[in-house]
Parts: structure tokens; C-alpha cells; sequence
């Protein structure tokens, strides 16, 4: 018995408030004419185009951008093989480290594996940049990426791949052919994780990145901690909109896709 | 040969970049700060031989836990960030359960929507949805602005730099995390049940706290780890909106490393750090298994 109470109503009108209001008014401002971010002084976009030309923030976001497609490409890799090795390797030497190794990074605090990392990197003298971060984010990414896959891997019927071995095929062909395409879906989504987390992360990349190389994050941290500004308004405008998009897209392309199936196997049962 | 290939990467990497730092995280806790690059020593001297070794190990020591131990800053930041993630934690299960618990009795078709609301903010850059607070907050901030409007205050209030502005900044950061598994509880949950009860005489209030409540228990377990754990060692947050009031642990190993380069002591502080974090993981880790099997 599910009905919609004037309690439910009122609960999930505020909740979505609180949860959306800070970003609405964050994104008005953005358009604020004035200086002043607290008064409104009328409509204009001259705050974006400051953004479009500072220069230093231009070239933090393509930092920001390589360190992500980079490290989450590796981690897309890595963590796959992981969730393989979770799912399917059975007992080896060492497998309890190697789980505990998977499952600790997640709930590590942020500040103790950049802290961690750094140390690592001075301790075998290697120039902190592009490359540290990129080594970090891939670390912490490839764990979530695992978890992902591995909980798709769990439900995997096996006997499809057995089936694709006893008609010829290589395992590695089998993987290929049989396994990658079902399991498409996780990957794809551990890889969109490991995207964003590298896009989002401050603190490691703090850690990781020394004086040569800035990401976006740390660029932003820098600004706000001296108080709101419009610019930094208008560069979160732009974030929040990229994310809404991709979110919005990706979930209507997964509904399309699941409609199609269904008509897909409604067509098979008739057929 | 080829499944060794396949464990061999990732637990090589794993074993690189994430083993091998936390010993030497563990290593730099037991040496001294010394002004020399790196600023702490001793350092480990194979060129000696077994002698230099011997000399490494009798080198390090406790001296830095002590100090953690002598220095009220530090046991004060651990209690306060304890204090800070219990009470935040209840908040959010406050501000979160009515939500999940809306959204498990809306129509069919609205719940897709209503998930993707929930999840959207999770996408969205952390850092931003901190920082959209400060605007609000701010002493000459929106909040202020409407509230002495419509005449509730005649004083600004001062939020900003507070722990009250830390709580504001955790619930709504972490809310997500609440609302979910406690929606995925719900959801599961069999209507008839509530049926049954309110045909046996049961009041909606009643029946909520004997059915609803106890059937819902592993998602709020769940949500309440999800969001204590990372609580603890939080830092964009405090150091946003807390101010100079607010003492986190997370903060105060950030300063210590970057401010102060006391790289000994940083590192101290995140072994303790993570020494208290893992009763809160173990607990969680059990009851995520007991879930399991209670499913199978």
C-alpha cells in the first residue's frame, strides 16, 4: 500500500529545496552584473568571458582534463582485471591483502593517501607534475572501477563464455567477444566514475601535484578561500552544466537501450 | 601463466602505490623532523651495510605519538571530528529518511526522476556545492538577506565560520549517501504488511515505528557508515565554512604538513587517524556481510 501522503509531499518539495536551491542561486549569480556578489545589479555574461580569458584557468582545466582521461583510462583497465582477479582467479597466495587492497582505498581519507603518495614520490625522487597525479588518481579510481565491475561479474552467466570455448574461440577471444560486451555497461559506468572523481579531486591532487602542474580544483581552491567570486560562479555554471547533461543524456540513452531490448525480446517470443 | 599475468598488474600497482606508501607513511611517524631535505630523519643508509640498518631501526621511535599525546590540539581535534561526524551523521539520517521515505511512496513512473535528482549532486564537482554555501551563509549572504526582509531578524546572524555552517555543509554534501540505501530498503519493503497491521487496528503513526522503521534498519546502518566514515578525516569542508573554531583532524594533518612541514608529526597523525577509522570499517564491513547473507 503505497500512497503519496501530504507528509511525503511536503518532505521530498523541501528535500529537493535544500538540495538544489544552493545551485540554482549559485548559477543566477553567476549572471550578476555586479562585482559584488551579494547584490544584484542586473543581467550580463561579462563574468564568462573574464573566464574565457584568464589564461592560468584555461590551462588548469586542460590539466585537469588529461590527468582525468589519462588516469581513468588506466583505471578503467586495471580495475577491471582486479574485479576479474575478485570475481574468478579462486584462492591465490596473498588474496586477502590483495581484496583488503581493492576495498581500503575507498574509505581512506583523502588526505592520508595524498599524503601517502607524496611521500612515496619524494622518497624515490621523482619529479612531482602531470604524471604523480595522474599515477594517484589512477590508484584510488581503479578500486572503485572494481567494485563496479566486480558486481556486474558476480551475475554473469559463465556458461556463455564456456559455451564460446567449446565452439573454437581463444580465451582471449571469449573475453572479447562474449564477456566485454555484457559486462559493457559496468565498465562504461566505472569509467564515467573514474572520470569524475579525477575532474573533482582536490586534495589528492594537492598533494600529488607540486609546483609545476594545477588542475582545476586546486585553481578554484585557491580563489575561494578568499571569498565567493563571480568568475568562480560562472566556471561552477559551466561544471554543473556539463555534469547535467552528460547525467540527463546517459540516463535517457540507458532507457532507450532498455525499451529496445524489451521490444527486442518481445519480438523473439512472438517470433 | 596467463592468470598470473592477469593478477600480477593490479596487485603490483596496488602494491606500489598504495602499500608501499602507507609504510613509509608509517616509517616517517617513527622518525624525527630534522631540517635537511627530506626534512626528517634518520634515513635509511645502505651504504653502511648491516650497521647502517641497525642504526635506522634504533633510531625511530615513539617520540611523535607523544607528542601527539602532550599537545591538547591534537586529541582535541580527534574527539571534535569524532563529535562533529556522530552529530552530522544524525542530521543527515534526520534531514534523509523523510526524503527516501517520500520518495519509496511516490508513483511508479516519478521514481526514475526522483533517483536521478538524488544522484545529480553526487556527479557535481564537491568542491562547488561546499563552496555555495559561503555565498549563502556569509554574514552579508543571502540567508541574512531574506531573513531581515521578511523581519524574522533584525541582526545578521553569523553562521559563516562556524561549526553550524560545518553541519549545514556536511548534510548537504552527504545526503546522497543517506538517501539511497535507505530508499533501496524501503522499496524492497512489502506494502501488505502495513495493510495487515492497519486492518489489525494499527494506527499510520504506530504502524510507521513497528513496521516501516524496523524494516528499513540495514539501509539506515548502511547510510549512517556511508557518511561517519569519510566524515572523520573531511577537510574542504571545515576549512571552508568551519573557520578557525572548527578543530577537524583532517584540517589539522593538512596544516601540519603544508604549514608547519612537520612531516613526522603529519604522519603521525594519520596513522592514529586511520587507527580510529578502522573500528567504524570493521563494523561496517560486518554488517554489509551479515546483509548478505540474510539475502541469500
Amino acid at each position: 500500500m503505497r500512497r503519496l501522503t501530504w507528509f511525503n509531499a511536503t518532505s521530498l518539495t523541501l528535500g529537493f529545496a535544500f538540495l538544489y536551491l544552493p545551485m540554482i542561486i549559485l548559477i543566477t549569480y553567476s549572471f550578476n552584473e555586479s562585482k559584488l556578489v551579494t547584490v544584484w545589479a542586473g543581467f550580463s555574461t561579462k563574468w564568462y568571458g573574464e573566464l574565457l580569458r584568464n589564461q592560468s584557468f584555461l590551462d588548469a582545466a586542460w590539466v585537469t582534463v588529461k590527468v582525468a582521461i589519462a588516469s581513468s583510462t588506466i583505471a578503467t583497465i586495471l580495475g577491471t582485471m582486479a574485479a576479474l582477479v575478485l570475481v574468478r582467479a579462486g584462492r591465490f597466495y596473498g588474496r586477502t591483502l590483495f581484496s583488503g587492497m581493492i576495498y581500503a582505498p575507498l574509505v581512506m581519507p583523502e588526505v592520508i593517501t595524498g599524503l601517502s603518495l607524496l611521500l612515496l614520490f619524494i622518497g624515490i625522487g621523482m619529479d612531482r607534475g602531470i604524471f604523480t597525479i595522474i599515477l594517484a588518481h589512477t590508484t584510488f579510481s581503479m578500486c572503485f572501477v572494481s567494485v563496479v565491475v566486480s558486481s556486474r561479474l558476480v551475475t554473469f552467466d559463465r556458461s556463455l563464455e564456456e559455451a564460446a570455448l567449446d565452439l573454437g574461440c581463444s580465451p582471449f577471444d571469449a573475453f572479447r567477444l562474449v564477456t566485454l560486451p555484457i559486462i559493457a555497461p559496468a565498465v562504461i559506468s566505472g569509467w564515467l566514475l573514474a572520470f569524475t572523481l579525477s575532474l573533482d579531486d582536490l586534495v589528492i591532487a594537492s598533494f600529488t601535484a607540486g609546483p609545476s602542474a594545477t588542475t582545476l580544483p586546486i585553481k578554484i581552491w585557491s580563489a575561494v578561500r578568499l571569498g565567493v567570486s563571480p568568475e568562480i560562479n560562472a566556471l561552477s555554471t559551466i561544471m554543473i552544466g556539463i555534469v547535467a547533461v552528460g547525467v540527463i543524456s546517459a540516463s535517457l540513452i540507458t532507457k532507450r537501450a532498455s525499451l529496445r531490448q524489451q521490444a527486442d525480446e518481445r519480438a523473439a517470443v512472438h517470433a | 601463466m596467463r592468470r598470473f599475468a592477469l593478477i600480477f598488474l593490479p596487485y603490483a600497482w596496488l602494491l606500489a602505490l598504495f602499500l608501499v606508501p602507507f609504510l613509509i607513511v608509517l616509517k616517517i611517524s617513527l622518525s624525527d623532523i630534522a631540517t635537511a631535505i627530506p626534512p626528517y630523519t634518520p634515513t635509511l643508509d645502505f651504504s653502511q651495510g648491516w650497521q647502517g640498518i641497525r642504526a635506522f631501526f634504533s633510531a625511530l621511535d615513539f617520540e611523535n605519538f607523544a607528542f601527539l599525546r602532550t599537545d591538547d590540539l591534537y586529541w582535541k581535534s580527534y574527539v571534535s571530528s569524532l563529535q562533529i561526524a556522530a552529530l552530522s551523521t544524525l542530521l543527515t539520517l534526520l534531514v534523509g529518511y523523510p526524503i527516501a521515505y517520500g520518495m519509496a511512496n511516490a508513483p511508479d513512473h516519478w521514481r526514475p526522476t526522483l533517483m536521478m535528482l538524488v544522484i545529480l549532486p553526487f556527479w557535481t564537482s564537491f568542491l562547488i556545492r561546499v563552496y555555495s554555501w559561503m555565498g549563502i551563509l556569509s554574514t552579508e549572504g543571502y540567508l541574512n538577506q531574506v531573513l531581515l526582509k521578511i523581519g524574522v531578524i533584525s541582526e545578521p546572524l553569523i553562521i559563516l565560520n562556524t561549526p553550524t555552517a560545518v553541519y549545514i555543509g556536511i548534510v548537504y554534501t552527504y545526503l546522497p549517501f543517506m538517501i539511497l540505501p535507505i530508499y533501496s530498503a524501503l522499496e524492497r519493503m512489502d506494502g501488505s504488511l502495513l495493510e495487515a497491521a492497519e486492518d489489525l487496528g494499527c494506527s499510520r503513526i504506530k504502524a510507521f515505528w513497528l513496521i516501516t522503521v524496523p524494516l528499513s534498519k540495514s539501509g539506515i546502518i548502511a547510510g549512517c557508515f556511508l557518511v561517519f566514515i569519510p566524515v572523520i578525516g573531511e577537510f574542504v569542508i571545515p576549512s571552508l565554512l568551519g573557520g578557525s573554531q572548527t578543530l577537524m583532524i583532517g584540517k589539522v594533518l593538512w596544516e601540519e604538513f603544508f604549514n608547519n612541514r612537520d612531516w613526522p608529526v603529519a604522519s603521525a597523525v594519520a596513522v592514529v587517524l586511520l587507527l580510529i577509522l578502522i573500528i567504524p570499517i570493521v563494523l561496517f564491513q560486518r554488517n554489509e556481510q551479515k546483509q548478505r547473507e540474510a539475502e541469500e
